[in-house]
């Protein structure tokens, strides 16, 4: 409750000093909005639905892409830690990949895919691989072998233990993986979506980027709101109760 | 199978370990862990397999387990040559090797899940035996990190039981332990022994530990690991760690101990 309350008061703090910056009149309106008004513009794009409509745009593409990662990214993952031959080939290419922003990815994905979903999906998988598949090698060599061989005296064996013993060892791994995995899609379907049209339909980065064409601030400032709030409930409803049960489990943090 | 026949004491088994041969190669050394080594162990007996470090004691326990293969020789459990692991011959480790993603219940449900011919109800209620053999029902629903040191190779010895194996293999399991929680553990390992009905191979350096446990003590000397001598333990059970009769043959399996350290010294000397 102290901490929601202290959380609160930041909040508002942040609010008013944005509110006096603006009464000072240091920056013309057009480029630094007042408050209300972003809370204006909020409210009408939650009314005419383009709000909603571009969130489920952008979160469906997010989501499909991640999970299509995620799929990916984990079997392939545990198999560079068990096999000498992908560790030195697959490994390697996902070291280099995982150093490149995800957002170079985007004219490739243009050319082979068009100004189409496939384009954005591309790019979150993309965001996502590399990472998960970096984290769940980690994981996994991570392992220590005297699990696997209590395992082993019980009648555990190959797929069983892969899958009862060695991946959940590694969750620890795994799940920080994810969570760098869907920071990295998360910015890259961003930058995607801000400056490339997709004709499929309008994300949050786009409905961000008519926002500058029209001199909106209050729009550009608003949407780029939305776009926190989701990743603090991204980080808040998925990340952390896994993290806090995986915590108290093992006994760490 | 039923409940009743999952819960009745095993047939313990008889092993033969015949001309046990293992070499352990890596890039800069040769350690020649178990040189033609072959000893009997029979039908529900205590046995304790004592030595300095490097003496091969270990190697041996994880063959006997199947978890490692012999260059040369073979184990027989009940007349059938081991090749894998098996619940049969289940082990406690020194680190407790409980799972730390699992609380203490689906730690024992673990080995359970995967014996065939049992219905869940019945693992359910075959875990909570052995949770109450060990003494700690009450933690069922604990995680891992929250027990003590004690009570977790309580849990683990819990879970090497509840498959209802004929042999047990502890591998130092005590050595992490303070003292009075190891006297604990002796005490209840003779009991659980004498109530289950297990063949068990203890493998220790801790020369008291064996004389404490087994019913033979069997002295192992290093480079390459052999069997160097066996004592009969014929004292009353339960036994205390601190009687004198004990420390009696305590002394006379340390005297071998150290006249065998003392002569490779000489012989390093020459």
């Amino acid at each position: 409750m102290k901490r929601a309350l202290t959380a609160i008061c930041f909040f508002a703090s942040l609010l008013i000093i944005w509110q006096i910056l603006f009464a000072l009149k240091i920056w013309s309106p057009v480029l630094l909005p007042a408050p209300l008004e972003v809370a204006r513009y909020l409210k009408g794009a939650a009314l005419d639905g383009t709000l909603w409509t571009s969130t489920a745009v952008t979160m469906k593409r997010l989501i499909i892409g991640y999970l299509i990662g995620l799929a990916a990214g984990i079997p392939v993952g545990m198999a560079t830690a068990r096999l000498r031959v992908l560790r030195d080939t697959v490994g390697v290419l996902a070291l280099g990949l995982q150093g490149l922003p995800s957002v170079c990815w985007v004219p490739l994905a243009l050319l082979w895919f068009g100004q189409s979903e496939g384009a954005m999906l591309f790019v979150v998988i993309m965001g996502t691989l590399w990472s998960v598949i970096l984290a769940t090698e980690t994981g996994v060599r991570n392992v220590n072998p005297i699990y696997i061989r209590a395992a082993a005296t019980m009648g555990s064996k190959r797929l069983h233990t892969l899958a009862r013993v060695i991946l959940p060892a590694s969750l620890p791994f795994i799940v920080s993986g994810m969570k760098q995995g869907w920071a990295f899609a998360w910015r890259s379907l961003m930058a995607a979506e801000i400056y490339v049209t997709i004709l499929t339909g309008f994300g949050l980065g786009h409905l961000l980027h008519f926002g500058r064409e029209l001199n909106a601030m209050e729009q550009v400032i608003g949407v780029m709101l939305v776009i926190v709030v989701i990743g603090v409930l991204a980080d808040k409803l998925f990340f952390s109760p896994w993290e806090n049960f995986l915590h108290r489990r093992w006994g760490t943090g | 199978m039923t409940l009743e026949t999952e819960l009745l004491p095993t047939t313990p088994a008889k092993l033969a370990v015949e001309g046990v041969s293992k070499t352990f190669r890596t890039a800069r050394s040769t350690v020649h862990a178990l040189d033609q080594v072959s000893l009997q162990v029979s039908e529900g007996e205590f046995v304790c397999l004592v030595g300095p470090s490097g003496c091969g004691k270990s190697t041996l326990l994880s063959i006997i387990a199947g978890l490692e293969k012999p260059d040369a020789g073979r184990v027989l459990a009940d007349g059938a040559p081991v090749s894998e692991p098996g619940r049969d011959r289940m082990v406690l480790f020194q680190e407790h090797a409980l799972f730390p993603w699992l609380d203490v219940f689906d730690n024992l449900m673990f080995g359970l899940k995967l014996k065939p011919g049992l219905s869940a109800a019945e693992r359910r209620e075959v875990a909570l035996y052995y949770l109450q053999l060990v003494g700690l029902e009450r933690f069922a629903k604990s995680n891992i990190h929250e027990l003590s040191g004690g009570m977790k190779q309580r849990v683990a010895l819990a879970r090497a039981l509840a498959p209802n194996p004929k042999v047990l293999l502890m591998d130092e399991p005590f050595a992490a332990l303070d003292a009075l929680t190891r006297e604990q553990l002796y005490g209840d390992i003779q009991r659980i022994w004498a109530e289950r009905k297990k063949t068990i191979v203890f493998v220790t350096h801790n020369v008291r530990e064996a004389a404490c446990l087994g019913d033979r003590v069997i002295l192992f000397s290093p480079h390459p690991g052999r069997v160097q001598e066996q004592f009969r333990v014929d004292l009353p059970r339960p036994r205390d760690i601190n009687s004198p009769e004990l420390a009696g043959h305590a002394t006379k399996i340390m005297r071998a101990l150290k006249g065998h350290l003392k002569q490779e010294d000489q012989e390093v000397a020459e």
